[in-house]
């Protein structure tokens, strides 16, 4: 069953760090642990939600777009962000 | 009771919201203050009290920290979920950026459940207009169980109708809730049955929460919550609860209680928000790619730090001179009152003490006034969370992360508020890192130093470029000890990083010269309090004990002066110390300011003021600069900067550290250990600089 209720065998899953700029994509789990996982709901970060990449600097953080409202993350953070090709519903 | 008679009531209400929504600017809206107000999350990080009056109820309004829900990640939030959660404020006022809405009402959705009485401020309503945003607030107002007030914060738009629905709201009192939130069927059942058991066993919780809003914190697990429950029925038939969620829906069920009240949010937007303007391209967007960009934002950060402190120095120049002039005059105006040569104690206590070191202080004022105008437009443009971003990569690499950055730039204008600021940060390693490198950014006092030393010993074209190495030299030196405190007393894994990027903004003229203006007023209280109070003890312990007048028979009045001098407390007490000063370079003059400094930074200068002052017969039309010029070298001049710099943060930080840190043990080890490198550094730099220049 697919908790999510996406289905990622059809779509590729891949961490959030790896969305280039100018990309957007859709957050698919999100693995950070409990609390992390609840901070991040909490700005906006939960499954299913669109994130467009602002700007993607390797090897440091990035800035997002989550629901209106620009965002930094770690790199670390956004490893554990799993998204997948935002789909227009 | 007689309803005919107006009774005076009182009421206490809770500014909160989001960070950044502007709940501090609603609240000077309503109260009158002059809170600080910045464009970055973070900005109030303790609760402030203010007061006002609609018809017959006096209204006690508490400004909040910002928060994103009410689970608390760090000792700001914390902050702002006890007032709300245990305080019982009669009213929440919850403050919401109307132009990111569905963000911000995540919080509102908790609010709500909490059964408090609550008004929804959709404030930035211009902001929202300008995007298109059009909201059908009576529907809006159905759907989320509360009055809506809309305001514009920074115009006063909307003030005499949020107070009216302030009072209105808080005489109508706790209200029951439909609680439109809902969690789906399976959750909602849970829910039920861990709310009849709570009403039998925890009766007290149920009328001091209501049990929904604790029967929903105790299925996501909140941690302070459930220590609350004494019962251990209700503490095992929660976990059962947990459990048997969990595995139906493959997921934590605090993720699902986020996804829901998101869903429902997104339910409310779509019904009763219609956007007029399509979503054109960006121009942020634009901006922060460049500014944020990967090779050019470091470059871009550190030119914008040189034309700051540049422009700090050179504007500063002029209006510093004219000021010079002006307590030049003051000081021969005021000598003249006596008959010439005259050896007048009162006089010099006047001249010297008093117009030599506050006089010696005041000149700074435009230098400082700059200064506070460049973090005022810094806070207000939203550049500074941008800096934060670009210093992550560093940071990063020293433990902390780039939210660190955010006090430290906070502590160049002053380390107390700096060092208040740092509790955005969540984690506590972190914040004591961030702790005790924070004096190591040059604050305003510093750079009343600097702008003495620096013209004194440097040509026009090396002061700017000397400056901003004074400025790198304290981040430098801070990321390096974050680095070591990081691998020895202070390791421990550094915490996840998120922020909220705030919209640019133009900063406002009047926010910026409140600031602005505030700063200075303070640095003036501060140079007429203890400044001059410190300035007439050292005036004494320069003067006293007398030298008897045939010791000093056959000397000119400048060896007299020196000689007084010499045997004066003050004297002594730098003679006793000058072998440990001499290794860097400073003579016993240069070492008695150092201790002065030690109360506040500003009477280093105001010390060598009075001092050259006192030294000197009357006489001498020199300025405190030529005097310097002519008994320093450059050399000496830089390691006094550089000494300054790191040495001892004044009293007032050491307070400020052993208060955030809630140990004496810290701001002891934050002061030893600074001025023992301080020495150590300054001792190296003297003594190859002076191998060099030989
Ligand atoms: N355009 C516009 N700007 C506003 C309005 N209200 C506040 N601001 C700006 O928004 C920024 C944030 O305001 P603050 O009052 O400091 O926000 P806060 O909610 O107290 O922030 P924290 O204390 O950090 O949680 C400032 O730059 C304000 O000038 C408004 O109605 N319209
Ligand atoms: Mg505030």
């Amino acid at each position: 069953m697919d908790p999510s209720g996406l289905n990622p065998d059809k779509e590729q899953v891949k961490p959030l760090s790896k969305v280039k700029a100018g990309q957007t994509a859709r957050v698919v789990r999100i693995e950070a642990g409990a609390s992390a996982n609840a901070r991040l709901a909490s700005m906006g970060l939960v499954p299913r939600t669109q994130v467009s990449m602002i700007s993607n600097g390797h090897p440091g953080p990035m800035v997002v777009s989550v629901k209106g409202a620009k965002m930094m993350l770690g790199r670390g953070m956004a490893h554990k962000i799993m998204v997948c090709a935002a789909s227009p519903q | 009771m007689d309803h005919t008679v107006r009774i005076k009531k009182r009421i206490t209400v809770a500014v909160a919201g989001n960070p950044n929504s502007g709940k501090s600017t609603i609240f000077n809206m309503l109260t009158g203050a002059h809170q600080h107000v910045g464009n970055y999350p973070g900005v109030t990080v303790e609760k402030k009290e203010g007061f006002c009056r609609w018809e017959d109820t006096e209204i006690r309004l508490i400004d909040l920290p910002g928060t994103y829900s009410l689970t608390a990640y760090s000792v700001e939030e914390l902050i702002a979920r006890n007032f709300i959660i245990e305080e019982h404020p009669d009213l929440v006022v919850n403050v919401i950026d109307a132009s990111n809405i569905e963000r911000n009402l995540y919080l509102t959705t908790q609010l709500i459940e909490m059964e408090v009485p609550l008004i929804l401020v959709f404030n930035m309503s211009d902001i929202a207009r300008q995007r298109g945003l059009v909201f059908d607030i009576d529907r809006l107002s159905e759907l989320l169980e509360s009055p809506i007030v809309q305001t514009v914060g920074t115009k006063g738009q909307g003030r005499d109708v949020l107070l009216q629905a302030i009072v209105e709201t808080a005489r109508r009192g706790r209200s029951s809730r439909v609680h439109r939130v809902r969690y789906g069927h399976e959750i909602e059942a849970e829910l039920e049955g861990i709310e009849s058991i709570l009403k039998a066993e925890e009766p007290v919780l149920v009328d001091h929460y209501t049990s929904r809003w604790l029967a929903v914190k105790l299925l996501e697990n909140d941690k302070a919550i459930t220590s609350l429950v004494r019962s251990d029925h209700v503490r095992r038939i929660v976990v059962a609860a947990i459990a048997r969620l969990r595995t139906l829906f493959a997921e934590e069920p605090e993720m699902i209680f986020a996804e829901r009240r998101y869903g429902f949010i997104s339910g409310a937007c779509q019904e009763a928000i219609r956007n007029t303007v399509e979503l054109r391209h960006d121009l942020s967007d634009t901006v922060d790619r460049v500014l944020t960009h990967r090779y050019l934002g470091l470059p871009i950060f550190l030119l914008f730090m040189y034309i700051v402190f540049f422009l700090t120095f050179k504007i500063g120049a002029y209006p510093m001179r004219w000021l010079e002039m002006l307590f030049g005059r003051l000081g021969t105006t005021v000598a003249a009152l006596w008959p010439a040569g005259a050896d007048s104690l009162p006089r010099s206590l006047l001249v010297d003490g008093i117009i030599g070191g506050v006089g010696g202080v005041i000149v700074f004022l435009p230098n400082i006034l700059l200064l506070f105008l460049a973090i005022a437009v810094l806070e207000d443009t939203g550049y500074m969370a941008r800096a934060a971003f670009v210093m992550d990569r560093i940071m990063h690499r020293i433990g902390l992360h780039g939210k660190s950055f955010i006090p430290m730039l906070i502590g160049f204008g002053c380390s107390v508020p700096a060092i208040m600021g740092t509790r955005i940060l969540e984690n506590r390693p972190n914040r004591i890192t961030t702790i005790l490198v924070i004096p190591l950014m040059s604050c305003g006092a510093r750079l009343t130093i600097y702008a003495l030393l620096i013209p004194a010993f440097f040509p026009p074209a090396w002061r700017g470029p000397m400056l901003w190495l004074m400025y790198i030299i304290g981040i430098v030196l801070g990321v390096i000890c974050a680095k070591v405190l990081r691998m020895t007393l202070l390791k421990g894994e550094t915490s996840h990083f998120v922020m909220e990027l705030p919209p640019y903004r133009m900063p406002t003229f009047k926010a910026v010269s409140i600031h602005m203006w505030h700063r200075g007023w303070m640095y003036l209280r501060k140079a007429g309090t203890v400044i001059l109070g410190i300035s007439i003890v050292l005036w004494f312990a320069m003067n006293f004990p007398r030298v008897a007048a045939e010791d000093l028979q056959g000397m000119d009045n400048d060896h007299a002066a020196q000689v007084r001098l010499e045997r004066s407390l003050m004297g002594r007490i730098g003679r006793a110390m000058a072998p440990a000063v001499r290794p860097l370079g400073f003579d016993w003059k240069v070492g008695t300011a150092l201790i002065g400094a030690m109360a506040a930074k500003e009477v280093f200068v105001a010390q060598l003021g009075i001092i050259y002052a006192v030294g000197e017969a009357d006489d001498h039309p020199e300025s405190l600069r030529e005097r310097l010029q002519q008994a320093y070298t450059p050399l000496q001049g830089f390691c006094i900067m550089l000494f300054c710099l790191i040495s001892a943060p004044c009293i007032a930080t050491v307070a400020m550290t052993r208060q955030e840190t809630g140990r004496w043990r810290w701001a002891l080890f934050q002061w030893t250990a600074l001025t023992a490198m301080a020495y150590v550094i300054t001792l190296i730099v003297y003594n190859i600089g002076a191998l060099l220049l030989h």
